[in-house]
């Protein structure tokens, strides 16, 4: 980022940089930062974690570190389901979810009993596609079983629901997560520079009609407004939750963006751009946004933090990322109904990636704010 | 004053129409047509045609916005899509769950908040506070999900303290029993972010002339944070704690969700999952004239708290 644009006006980088360099706690936190952009590279090229939808372990199998013992009992036929939750002494329900324990436990052992009585189901309805499931069923079965054979009972952090393992569905998770939020972040960053820079330079009506647009954007609540922006647009795609975020987050760019080049439009070198004959939109965007595009970094690496963490949410929510897409959010979403389970290493996994994530990047966000503008601190 | 408080008002109606604009020209425009979401799967031309006829979908843009305006103004905004319920009637069933969550929560958050803020103020530049800072940007990169799920796991189902989820009609149960657990979440989870901001606010006092002539009078450090510093750091924590609150309805959503409680925040993620346009665009509407009024409120307490404010 730094070596490319250190040669476009060495001054203000150059500087910054040495700063950055000073500082430890940014130092480290850039480390992480290229780790995850390293990470990010491999998977979005397909080295890493391409065949996170593989299922090679069994069915939650535990981490390595726990070994395979603890489930080993109720793995054989039915897992989980022989697994009953403690009873929750404050449910006013449990006599009522105990009653109901019974009779299913009642059910299944007649149905265990009656065997393959036939293809009616429990509705007494036969089931019309019966012969080609069949078929289907039957089709791959000499591979299917070769595969189960070879399903590990334990991975390196456990494995989920369908036996993903989770190191992989975090790293493609990360993949996600990351992508919308710098993208996100960069329409929102150019939006904001470009309404900022006409507001701010051209003053006067185009000024009030940018203020009253910001206005509005800021009286509506950011997460409302999301939602709102969510249930209109009924699609769901990882292209639509970038639009949203990046056509509601412009406002705090903005104001920065607009303060600046109020600030930089009397200067002298823009009169004397002026002055030898450049345009408005010259003036603008050669002259004066080199001198103001540090603002702008700062600005994109808050919202991208930001964003991300609104990922989360809005896939958690499911109103995120499509099915068959895996980001933080809809691992956290699986997570939620594993953990009454006990499998919790889904939500460590997810928690943990995106914590030294947000934490290195606010931390790095921090100190580059304090070595572009020493000022401000 | 009552000058200044008319011609605030008389300044948020552009503001206003604007909102009212944006929420109709993403509902009416980029939303599509509602006909076809209201009519379902099963539909034919005819019940469309219908449908469009009872919505006015079918008159020109400005008979549509104009008879949005008259939604608005007489808070009629007919029955939900889902559920047939009054929107009215929606929005002030379900603003008592939300409040019961969201005072006793600002109020604690703000105390706890300022104190701590204070406190770590004293030992400012120390170790102590060095390791506050960096907890807090820790806590702050934790998903909210993350908080909730496992605080509501471990205190509610594992440990029992809590109801796992749940509502009730009597008032005193509500607050005692059902929130206690939201709102300590919300505690922990706003509990960062505040002490970080306060911190700053009162370190930009501790550093300026008052401090130190109270200082030279001998006064206790106890009491120049508490009375001196506290006082004028007062002014950008009401901006803040003011500011927040209308969005604050909105954000204890995931709350209301994973808790079951029936408020404001549940209702629009309900609403966004049916398609539920009316609600949405009933709370989207009033919670930015709320913001816009809680705007101006926190204008007029500047001047009861700092007299050197002066209202133009």
């Amino acid at each position: 980022m730094f070596a490319s644009s250190s040669h476009l006006s060495p001054g203000l980088w150059t500087l910054a940089w040495r700063r950055l360099r000073a500082d430890r706690v940014a130092m480290a936190a850039l480390a992480v930062l290229l780790l995850f952009a390293a990470m990010l590279a491999a998977s979005m090229s397909g080295w890493l974690a391409n065949d996170w939808a593989d299922e090679i372990g069994v069915h939650y199998a535990p981490p390595s570190f726990i070994g395979a013992q603890a489930d080993a009992a109720h793995r054989t036929a039915e897992p989980a389901a022989t697994e009953v939750p403690p009873e929750n002494p404050l449910d006013p329900l449990k006599d009522v979810i105990r009653e109901l324990r019974a009779e299913m436990d009642g059910a299944s052992v007649a149905a265990a009993a009656g065997g393959e009585a036939g293809a009616e189901d429990s509705y007494g309805i036969a089931d019309p596609l019966e012969k080609e499931l069949a078929e289907i069923r039957g089709m791959p079965s000499g591979a299917a079983t070769h595969v189960t054979s070879e399903k590990k009972t334990t991975l390196p952090f456990g494995a989920d629901k369908w036996g993903h393992d989770v190191i992989k569905k975090t790293i493609k998770g990360a993949e996600t997560s990351i992508v919308v939020g710098l993208v996100a972040a960069l329409v929102a960053t150019f939006l904001g520079t470009l309404f900022g820079a006409l507001a701010g330079y051209f003053g006067g009506r185009t000024d009030d009609f940018f203020n009253w647009f910001y206005s509005i954007f800021t009286s509506i609540p950011y997460l409302l407004l999301i939602l709102a922006v969510a249930a209109v647009l009924q699609q769901k795609g990882v292209t639509t939750i970038i639009l949203i975020l990046g056509l509601t987050g412009w406002t705090g760019v903005f104001r920065l963006v607009r303060a600046e080049y109020m600030k930089h439009k009397e200067r002298e070198y823009v009169l004397a751009a002026g002055a030898i004959g450049g345009s408005h939109l010259g003036r603008m965007f050669i002259h004066i946004f080199p001198n103001i595009s540090h603002v702008a970094l700062v600005q994109m690496s808050i919202l991208a933090v930001g964003f991300i963490k609104s990922e989360v949410i809005l896939s958690f929510l499911g109103f995120g990322v499509p099915v068959g897409v895996v980001s933080w959010g809809s691992m956290l979403n699986e997570a939620q109904n594993e953990l009454i389970l006990g499998k919790w290493w889904q939500l460590t996994a997810a928690t943990g990636a995106m914590a030294v994530l947000v934490t290195a990047f606010s931390l790095f966000t921090d100190a580059l704010r304090d070595a572009l503008d020493p000022k401000l601190k | 004053m009552l000058a200044y408080i008319v011609r605030r008002l008389w300044q948020m109606i552009p503001t206003m129409l604007g909102v009212v604009l944006l929420v109709f020209l993403l509902f009416n425009w980029v939303g599509g047509d509602p006909a076809y979401i209201l009519a379902g799967k099963m539909s034919n031309p005819e019940q469309i045609a219908n449908i469009r006829r009872q919505l006015g979908i079918d008159e020109p843009v400005y008979v549509q916005l104009w008879i949005f305006i008259k939604q608005i103004v007489t808070f009629d905004f007919g029955a939900s899509w889902s559920t047939g319920e009054q929107v009215s009637r929606v929005i002030s069933t379900r603003l008592g769950p939300s409040l019961t969550l969201l005072i006793p929560l600002t109020i604690l958050e703000t105390v706890i908040a300022i104190a701590l803020a204070l406190l770590i103020a004293r030992v400012r530049g120390s170790l102590t506070d060095r390791a506050v800072m960096i907890a807090c940007t820790v806590g702050m990169s934790i998903s909210i999900l993350v908080y909730i799920i496992v605080f509501q796991y471990w205190l509610g189902y594992k440990l029992g303290l809590f109801p796992v989820q749940g509502w009730g009609d009597s008032f005193a149960h509500n607050l005692l029993r059902y929130s206690a657990l939201p709102i300590l979440i919300l505690l922990a989870v706003s509990l960062a972010p505040n002490l970080r901001l306060f911190r700053t606010f009162v370190l930009d006092e501790v550093n300026q002339d008052y401090v130190r002539t109270a200082r030279a009078k001998g006064l206790s450090e106890g009491r120049i944070l508490w009375v001196h510093v506290l006082r004028n750091a007062a002014i950008p924590i009401i901006t803040h704690v003011m500011s927040n609150l209308p969005s604050l309805l909105i954000g204890a959503f995931l709350v209301e969700r994973f808790f079951s409680i029936p408020g404001i925040g549940r209702e629009i993620i309900l609403a966004v999952e049916r398609s539920d346009f009316p609600v949405i665009k009933a709370i989207t509407v009033y919670v930015a004239f709320a913001t816009m009024l809680f705007n101006l409120l926190t204008d007029l307490l500047y001047q009861a708290v700092d007299p050197r404010v002066k209202l133009r």
